[in-house]
């Protein structure tokens, strides 16, 4: 799809929303979901009189990002106003951080791509800033007239502002995806993409490969999917190349992503953009931040993901692969972390194995998530457990966790002997369905004989039928052997 | 004295100590009297119906606000501060009628110290002029001379106390709106250290410079308005988390021999000597000097080496903020609304058109024009250079003196008409913006007459939270003199 001669470069700025309990500069709930205008203080519809305070948990939601990013917290940022008209903007005015943010600098180390071809990179941030959202404004349903609805008016945001340093679709979604885990995981937002708490913005260019200079930009608005996000940076790459190759320029502006065609279409120009006439609030002093605050924030975070993915490795010799899955959600390697406390670290990697293979299979059939998981980590300890120690086959495990997703509330020893799921390890026993099994299956002993050692999984597998399903693997993959070389 | 001569503050309260009136007379006689010179003075803009006043009485009566240091004593307050009892229009068609859910914290903190309001002033629309000429609700006139402006744009307030409708009422001081009235008026004006008192309520013009300030016939009573409006509000960020001091003590501490003696005032020569400074007004500031020498104090000169820069950088600062403080008049929520709203960008332009008064337009005017990309830097923030420098100026004559005189207007007040360039306005504000750039409070009283017996102010100006240093110089003052006792034509009854 892209030429090779051509290269992208994407910067994304991301709108959080930060879980506080009520609004950036009122004491009004931010609760999603209110009956229209519930949840508007006289601050947040602007009445004349009305003057903005500072909430202070919006603040630490702020200080905790800029720990987890490593950037530079500043001991003194500034609230701008930046002027625009909108109905849905009450002041004529938002109030954000311009000349000097709250954060600035930070890095995020993100994994593109699956498999062999997957590759770490990290990616620098610009800065992080505090403002306050807008409320919404509903055109449908009001006969031709818009509906101004306010509840959202004040709700604050940490924006987060990345380099142009992406280069790809895939490279600005595993970005993206490696930040939703990250306010999640810090809990200073709650990555509900469905109900914008988690908005992207994409600003692309493309420039012939070698160049040391910027291509002029597009910024894509308001993306809520990393589907449509892959979808619409794809689109818009090829889209500017070509115009590139017909010989025509690029003209800076502000795109809208279209789902339902797949493309972008221009919503204003250069020509068109606002002058925000950006100035400090005076209704706000400096944002003073001490050192003692900092400290507080740094001593209440949690083990970040990038720290706990390379004990995972180190520690417990998961891959680089498992590791990055599990860190890229909290409550995921939360659950990990229980179930290896239970089966004990020497079983960490089959916990992980269980745990990424047949746990999340199903609940990714299901598109449930983890904190919905029928399992416990207890119970899924105690699987991994007696699969290790021979007492399950794997099938056997298998069918233990079936029970359990299906609401068995036993333990693992009591639904082992209940179902009758003990491995057999009968030597005699197996012995002799071996014998059957050789003897019924010519033409796989022919082949393994002939040297194809994969001939053999066939036999394995009938002897596996026979016993159903108990006999141990190993077990009889021996006794198999030892009968054929005979 | 005459017994129908207006009384202060202090002296109601001994009234109705003595049993010899009650505050339901009082505040009848004055909403009688608000309405009575309403023809001539166009002071209110609302004046309270019986009905309010009644509830506000009946309240009053039975709250331990009976027993609260203004108990009873009748106010107005600008009609730049929300009430929940009256609509607060900012003197604009744009607010005609509306009614604010909430009192701002000043008139909240007023009616906790049991007065009782009894009417919104007039004043020039969303505080911006010095005439309180630019009003939607026609201009108010001086009681000294009813064909004069009486100063803006806290005009209402002043023209009320000075005629004798009220002994005390609130205004706003955004470069100059208390004090500027109270010269021209004849009465005492205090504007406080900005962050002193809230602006929770207090419609904004200007943020970083607005300030609410009061009207009083004596130093005295300012010294009790103050105690009970002065002090931290969590609803305002930029209010000053400080410990009030108590004013009347500080007036009572004072000796009655040589009362000021140790105190240093400055005396700037660079106002003295100011372009377009009426003989008379000069005469009559250097006679408060000597007066005030006379009460033990040592003058000194002081430098102001940037003072002609204040007016230049408060007209890029100011209108800037109020272009910000004035977006949200779109007739989106509240207040006036064009008839022509059939698409977005008209119902905008025509709503802000019809709505705003020409002066209001000019400023948001200028103040767009300063924030735009492109001369930000040669404007907004060049002045805010010079505001720094200014305060500096004013920090480095704290240092030689306690206290700065000044004058407080170049002229007497002048005939309404008479001054059509609005620059020729915004340059009568040029002894009062410095205290605004540098955030001090600052005091007027009056010292004098002009030939055509229209009072004139003397101006005292304070370091930061020196407001009890200030109300004690001018009590001091108000005791040896008697400038202040003296009442207009029209408050003879």
């Amino acid at each position: 799809m892209h030429s090779k001669r051509y290269e992208a470069v994407i910067g994304l700025e991301i709108h959080t929303q930060l879980t506080t309990r009520s609004k950036i500069f009122s004491g009004a709930a931010t609760a999603f979901g209110a009956e229209p205008n519930r949840q508007v203080s006289w601050v947040d519809a602007a009445l004349p009189g009305t003057l903005p305070v500072l909430n202070r948990e919006a603040v630490a939601c702020a200080i905790r990002f800029g720990l987890a990013v490593h950037g530079t917290i500043a001991p003194c940022s500034v609230f701008a106003r930046k002027n625009y008209f909108y109905p849905d903007l009450p002041k004529g005015y938002q109030i954000s951080q311009y000349e000097r943010p709250v954060v600035s600098g930070g890095a995020l180390t993100i994994r593109v791509g699956d498999g062999a071809n997957a590759y770490q990179k990290t990616v620098h941030l610009t800065r992080a800033h505090l403002e306050e959202d807008a409320g919404k404004s509903l055109h449908e349903d009001f006969h031709g007239m818009s509906g101004i609805d306010l509840n959202r008016a004040g709700t604050p945001l940490l924006e987060i502002v990345s380099e142009p340093e992406l280069h790809s679709a895939a490279e600005a979604v595993a970005y993206a995806k490696a930040l939703h885990a990250l306010v999640r995981w810090i809990g200073i937002c709650d990555g509900n993409l469905q109900e914008g708490s988690f908005r992207v913005d994409a600003n692309v260019s493309v420039r012939p490969r070698g160049a040391t200079t910027l291509g002029t930009r597009r910024e894509i608005k308001n993306l809520n999917s990393f589907r449509f996000l892959h979808q619409a940076i794809e689109y818009e790459i090829a889209w500017q190349i070509d115009q590139l190759e017909s010989g025509r320029a690029i003209e800076q502006a502000t795109v809208l992503f279209d789902p339902t065609k797949g493309e972008t279409r221009v919503m204003r120009t250069k020509e068109e953009a606002h002058d925000y006439r950006y100035f400090p609030d005076p209704d706000l002093l400096p944002l003073v931040i001490p050192a003692e605050w900092i400290a507080r924030e740094r001593a209440a975070l949690p083990e970040l993901p990038q720290a706990l993915a390379e004990r995972f490795e180190a520690s417990y010799g998961l891959s680089a692969h498992d590791a990055a899955l599990i860190v890229s959600d909290k409550a995921l390697a939360d659950f990990f972390v229980a179930t290896v406390e239970a089966a004990g670290v020497a079983l960490a990697k089959p916990c992980a194995n269980w745990l990424l293979v047949e746990v999340l299979g199903r609940l990714n059939k299901e598109e449930r998530t983890i904190e919905s998981a029928p399992v416990t980590p207890h119970q899924l300890a105690a699987l991994v457990a007696r699969v290790s120690d021979g007492t399950l086959s794997s099938t056997g495990g298998k069918q233990l966790l079936a029970a359990w997703w299906a609401g068995d509330t036993r333990s693992a020893d009591e639904l082992i002997d209940a179902l009758a799921l003990r491995q057999v390890n009968d030597t005699a026993l197996l012995e002799q369905l071996v014998t059957e099994a050789i003897a019924a299956n010519p033409k796989s002993v022919a082949e393994y004989r002939a040297g194809k050692e994969k001939a053999l999984n066939a036999i394995v597998g009938a002897v596996m039928k026979a016993s159903k399903g108990k006999a141990n693997p190993q077990q009889v993959t021996e006794l198999i052997r030892r009968a054929l070389a005979s | 004295m005459n017994a129908q001569h207006p009384l202060t503050i202090s002296q109601l309260r001994r009234a109705f100590a003595e049993g010899k009136t009650t505050p339901e007379a009082v505040a009848r006689a004055a909403c009688e009297r608000a309405h009575a010179l309403q023809p001539t003075l166009n002071a209110f803009i609302t004046i309270a119906d019986d009905a309010t006043l009644a509830a506000r009485l009946t309240e009053l009566a039975g709250a331990s606000q009976a027993s609260g240091p203004l108990a009873g004593i009748p106010i107005a307050h600008k009609d730049l501060f929300c009430t929940t009892e009256f609509p607060t229009t900012a003197a604009s068609k744009m607010l005609d009628g509306y009614r604010s859910p909430f009192d701002a914290t000043v008139v909240a903190r007023l009616k906790a110290a049991g007065a009782v309001t009894i009417g919104k002033t007039n004043l020039d629309e969303f505080a911006m002029g010095s005439a309180n000429a630019h009003s939607h609700f026609g201009p108010c006139r001086n009681p000294w001379a009813t064909d004069r402006i009486p100063g803006g744009s806290s005009g209402g307030s002043a023209a009320a106390v000075a005629a004798g409708i009220v002994p005390a009422a609130t205004g706003t001081d955004t470069g100059g709106s208390v004090r500027q009235p109270a010269a021209h008026c004849g009465v005492t004006g205090l504007k406080p250290t900005y962050g002193l008192v809230s602006r929770w309520g207090m419609i904004a013009y200007a943020s970083s410079f607005d300030q609410a300030g009061i009207f009083a016939r004596t130093a005295e009573d300012c010294a009790l308005l103050l105690q009970a409006i002065a002090g931290f509000d969590p609803l305002d960020s930029t209010s000053a988390a400080v410990d009030v001091p108590d004013y009347a003590a500080a007036l009572a501490a004072l000796a009655t021999e040589r009362p000021l003696s140790g105190w240093r005032i400055g005396v700037a020569q660079a106002f003295l000597a100011a372009d377009g400074l009426q003989p008379a007004v000069r005469d009559a500031v250097l006679a408060a000097a000597r007066c005030y020498e006379q009460l033990g104090a040592t003058l000194v000169d002081v430098d102001l080496p940037r003072a002609e820069l204040a007016i230049p950088a408060y007209y890029v600062l100011a209108p800037a903020e109020a272009s910000s403080n004035l977006a949200r008049y779109d007739g989106v929520r509240y207040g006036y609304r064009t008839a022509h709203d059939d698409d977005l960008f008209a119902m905008y332009s025509r709503t802000r058109a019809e709505g705003f008064g020409w002066e209001v337009k000019r400023r948001i005017l200028m103040g767009t024009y300063v924030l735009s990309a492109g001369y930000y830097d040669a404007y907004y923030r060049k002045a805010q250079q010079v505001r720094r420098l200014i305060s500096d100026d004013y920090c480095n004559a704290f240092a030689v003196c306690d206290l700065i005189l000044a004058p407080v207007t170049p002229t007497t007040a002048w005939r309404i008409g008479e001054k059509s360039d609005p620059v020729e306005e915004y340059l009568a504000d040029v002894f009062t913006i410095g205290a605004n750039l540098a955030g001090l409070p600052a005091i007027a009283h009056p010292c004098g007459f002009d030939g055509a017996g229209l009072p004139i102010g003397a101006q005292l100006i304070a370091p930061h939270f020196g407001e009890a240093k200030l109300l004690a110089a001018v009590h001091a003052y108000q005791n040896a003199t008697d400038w202040h006792r003296a009442v207009p034509p029209v408050a003879a009854w």
